[in-house]
């Protein structure tokens, strides 16, 4: 079949092809970044925060007249509340370890700071920015946390003070992209730095694999796996407790340690947002990029629906013209097979047009986004998808009309239009 | 005549009814979808102060030793201080809020966390906030650090239940205030004169004065977003410590007083740098953006919210190019009927009317599909977390938006297919009936 006589065909119907073809251009343009938006949200999502996140919860909770000064005999006072509260719910039997932590991966509650090579070097001009993670020796274990060079923390090296004390830890355990991006040999282990322009050093002992930092804003892209955990447990009138369960007992740990903090004592503030478990705490975390995500996968069902029903609203209209034609092409010996191929192709030089269009408008389309909401730059598969998708749109929405044409009997010819 | 054109479109409304629901429906999505984004943005975007906000300016200047390229969002102790007793503006006023655990101070209440903001006198007039009982404190009060309180309509509901409280002492931390003011529930929208807080965020609920809160620093009132350009010492007692967190703004009532600030911002800094506070080298940095400025500046709408506002008028554009297509159709099907109209001496602007009359009522149907679409899509927002949820919904502007936006869709969709059927040749097509 040569394409001159559908050409010419389609010139007499230049409005009703210039909106088809439009129509798919701007289709394919918002679906393919439609989707790599509805990609790029997914994977932020499904990023690891590099804990063992099964069995594991945290407690949040406030002391009620508990002291708030800053000298000694309050931080000790603190101190030892907290104490009773670690030794109470170690032992309950469904809890295989507690830690004491100022805030978990993906809670929006984060300590941040600088890490610097050299002494007294001010915030801005430290080497990187990091994450604290305050805690004991039992955090490895807690959160799940693989240690991949040097020692974990022992009981030892724990040590406690006030929240606002602005002292620094002596030894930390930094995450391994942490490390690499100070000390780039790799030989960070030992290595003395210095965190918030603080002159005194503090040793690193040991490497842990991956830790996020708990805030999930984009304000965090520059230092995502850049964590510090140090073993001090932070004394002040509130505290948190990450708790992993014995396998398969999260629920009735999360159940048990009301009674028992409320048990050890009486004075302090537990509510229904106290306890989460920590895939409550990632739901939250990523509630809006999953909404972002379902939006736009609804926008694009929609978007290709109205589009589908659009085609085949201007095909059905082009056989009911073209009836006449037909019987006449099919008199003259066109098998049926061939006006079915005819209204096939001519969607297909239609869509291709489209695709054309839709291609420069998608890559036009995500700069706009590249400017203005820090989008990365499209992947041509997006767009390469995008293409097989609309022309086999167009070839799914064509088929009912052409069908209908190829059924048009010859005899339709000897009949009066 | 127009209702014989309305009479005429219904008819052949009725006669191809898939292709007639296929129209509104797809003027329904389209306009659905972009309502309902529109909406938040609109929302989002808002002045949160009509008629006030132009007199309103937020000062900035820059006390950190390295310039960065954006000047610092917030000011120092000391900056704050000497700009608000210079008195050059028609009013001027500090804040800085916190979250502070109150309670009544009677025995036996309830203590709950609220948003308080520690401000100076000049507050309340001039962001023109309204009292329904008592007054504001005067400016000797915050000079003599009164432990004065004016408290929210709601936070009065909380802490006295429905008592008023005029009078009444609250307890904030450990120290007694005296309630001598209590104002109507004020939100605005955005939440302006705090950004580090949420920007959608519930109004304060406690003013105190701020010299009072410096004076009892352990209710630690040190703002949402605590930024030190050095080394501190203390992060409670902020006076001389390296740190931006205070929010500074001023009522300026005419441009030519704007422009007299301005320069006396400029003067202010070379003076700060002539004394050696200001160590940066140069001629000085300041800005005085106003209220909508200030809110650009900042970014307040989230990127999300207008990432889906063009979405959703992407979505708008190809329902529309779809209805073209499909009016297309259905004029163009009826030529036959066109040309015998026009042969019985209907006009070409005639034949033009009844088919624009046609695709407005499909574009009317649309509008009122999508606005009902609308309305379950603000439902929807108000269920998610994001924290300007609650404020999502329709307002009078936005509903009669809905319309003129359906009325516009409709008459640009419709067009190109009435201009096409008036043109169409009656003799031509006469011939083949």
């Amino acid at each position: 079949m040569t394409l001159h006589p559908m050409i010419s065909a389609l010139r007499r119907h230049k409005a009703g092809v210039v909106l088809i073809a439009l129509q798919i251009a701007l289709t394919l343009a918002i679906v393919c970044n439609a989707v790599f938006i509805i990609g790029q949200r997914i994977e932020r999502v499904n990023r690891p925060t590099g804990l063992d996140e099964n069995n594991l919860f945290l407690i949040s909770q406030q002391w009620v007249g508990a002291p708030s000064g800053d000298d000694p005999a309050s931080v000790d006072k603190l101190d030892s509340l907290q104490q009773a509260d670690l030794a109470a719910l170690r032992a309950l039997p469904d809890v295989a370890s507690v830690t004491p932590i100022n805030s978990l991966p993906l809670l929006n509650s984060s300590w941040n700071g600088s890490v610097s090579l050299q002494p007294g070097k001010d915030l801005r001009a430290g080497n990187a920015r990091t994450t604290f993670y305050f805690s004991d020796e039992q955090v490895l274990s807690t959160l799940g946390l693989h240690l991949v060079a040097g020692r974990a923390f022992t009981a030892a090296d724990v040590q406690h003070q006030a929240m606002r004390d602005q002292r620094e830890p002596s030894i930390v355990i930094l995450t391994k992209a942490l490390a690499d991006k100070l000390f780039p040999k790799g030989d960070a282990l030992g290595k003395v730095v210095y965190f918030n322009g603080d002159p005194a050093p503090t040793t690193i002992i040991g490497l842990v694999e991956r830790m996020q930092v708990p805030a999930v804003g984009s304000w965090t892209s520059s230092f995502t796996w850049y964590a510090t955990l140090a073993p001090t447990r932070l004394n002040a009138n509130f505290s948190r407790y990450a708790i992993r369960a014995k396998p398969g007992r999260l629920d009735a740990a999360m159940h048990a340690v009301t009674p028992t903090l409320y048990a050890t004592n009486r004075m302090r503030v537990l509510d229904d947002d106290s306890i989460k478990s920590f895939a409550q705490i990632r739901a939250d975390a990523y509630r809006a990029d999953v909404g972002m995500a379902i939006l736009m996968g609804v926008v694009c069902l929609i978007l290709l629906a109205v589009t589908a029903a659009g085609i085949v609203g201007l095909t059905s209209f082009w056989v009911g013209q073209r009836h006449r034609q037909i019987g006449v092409r099919r008199a003259l010996g066109a098998r049926k097979i061939d006006i079915l191929h005819y209204f096939q192709i001519e969607n297909l030089v239609i869509a291709s047009v489209g695709a054309v269009i839709g291609l420069l408008l998608a890559i036009g389309l995500n700069l706009l986004l590249m400017h203005r909401f820090e989008m990365d730059r499209l992947p041509v598969a997006y767009v390469l998808a995008g293409i097989v998708a609309v022309l086999a749109l167009g070839q799914g929405a064509v088929f009912v009309p052409a069908r209908r044409a190829s059924n048009v009997p010859p005899v339709v010819a000897t009949r009066a239009a | 005549m127009f209702a014989y054109y309305l009479d005429l479109a219904l008819r052949s409304l009725k006669q191809n009814r898939v292709l007639t629901a296929l129209m509104v429906l797809a003027m329904g999505l389209g306009i659905g979808a972009s309502m309902t984004t529109l909406t938040v943005f609109h929302l989002l975007s808002g002045d949160p102060l009509p008629g006030r906000s132009g007199q309103l300016f937020y000062p900035q200047v820059d006390p950190t030793p390295t310039a960065a390229p954006a000047l610092p969002g917030n000011m120092n102790y000391i900056d704050a201080v000497n700009l608000w007793q210079a008195r050059r503006a028609d009013r001027q006023a500090i804040m800085v809020g916190g979250n502070v655990k109150t309670k009544a101070a009677q025995a036996g209440s309830r203590p709950m966390s609220l948003h308080t903001l520690a401000t100076t006198a000049d507050f309340f007039p001039m962001f023109g906030v309204r009292f329904t009982q008592g007054n504001a404190w005067t400016a000797a009060d915050d000079l003599a650090k009164a432990r004065v309180a004016v408290i929210s309509r709601s936070a009065s509901d909380r802490l006295f239940h429905g008592e008023g409280g005029l009078g009444q002492s609250i307890r904030l931390g450990q120290w007694n205030f005296r309630v001598i003011g209590v104002i109507d529930d004020w939100r605005p929208t955005p939440h302006f004169y705090e950004l580090d807080r949420e920007s959608y965020g519930d109004g304060d609920e406690v003013f105190i004065p701020f010299l009072t809160s410096r004076d009892l620093a352990e209710l630690g009132i040190t703002g949402y977003s605590l930024n030190c350009y050095g080394n501190t010492m203390d992060d409670l007692h902020l006076e001389n410590q390296p740190c931006l967190w205070l929010n500074f703004w001023v009522e300026l009532d005419s441009p030519a007083k704007a422009q007299a600030y301005r320069q006396f911002l400029d003067n202010y800094a070379r003076e700060q740098q002539a004394l050696g506070r200001y160590v940066q080298a140069g001629s000085p940095r300041t800005a005085l953006p106003s209220v909508m400025q200030w809110l650009d500046q900042n970014g307040v709408v989230p990127s999300d919210v207008s990432l889906k506002s063009w979405i959703a008028l992407g979505f708008l554009l190809v329902c529309l190019m779809n209805t073209t297509g499909l009016l297309l159709v259905k004029f163009l099907r009826r030529t036959t009927e066109i040309s015998v109209r026009r042969a019985l001496g209907a006009s070409r602007q005639q034949i033009f009317l009844q088919c624009l009359v046609e695709a407005v009522i499909v574009g009317m149907a649309g509008g009122v599909l999508g606005l009902l679409l609308a309305l379950a899509g603000l439902w929807g927002i108000r269920h998610t977390p994001a924290d300007y949820a609650d404020l999502a919904h329709l307002d009078l502007p936005m509903f009669a938006a809905t319309f003129a936006i359906s009325l516009v869709v409709s008459l640009v969709a419709g067009l190109l297919p009435a201009w096409r059927a008036c043109h169409i040749a009656p003799a031509l097509q006469l011939k083949v009936i």
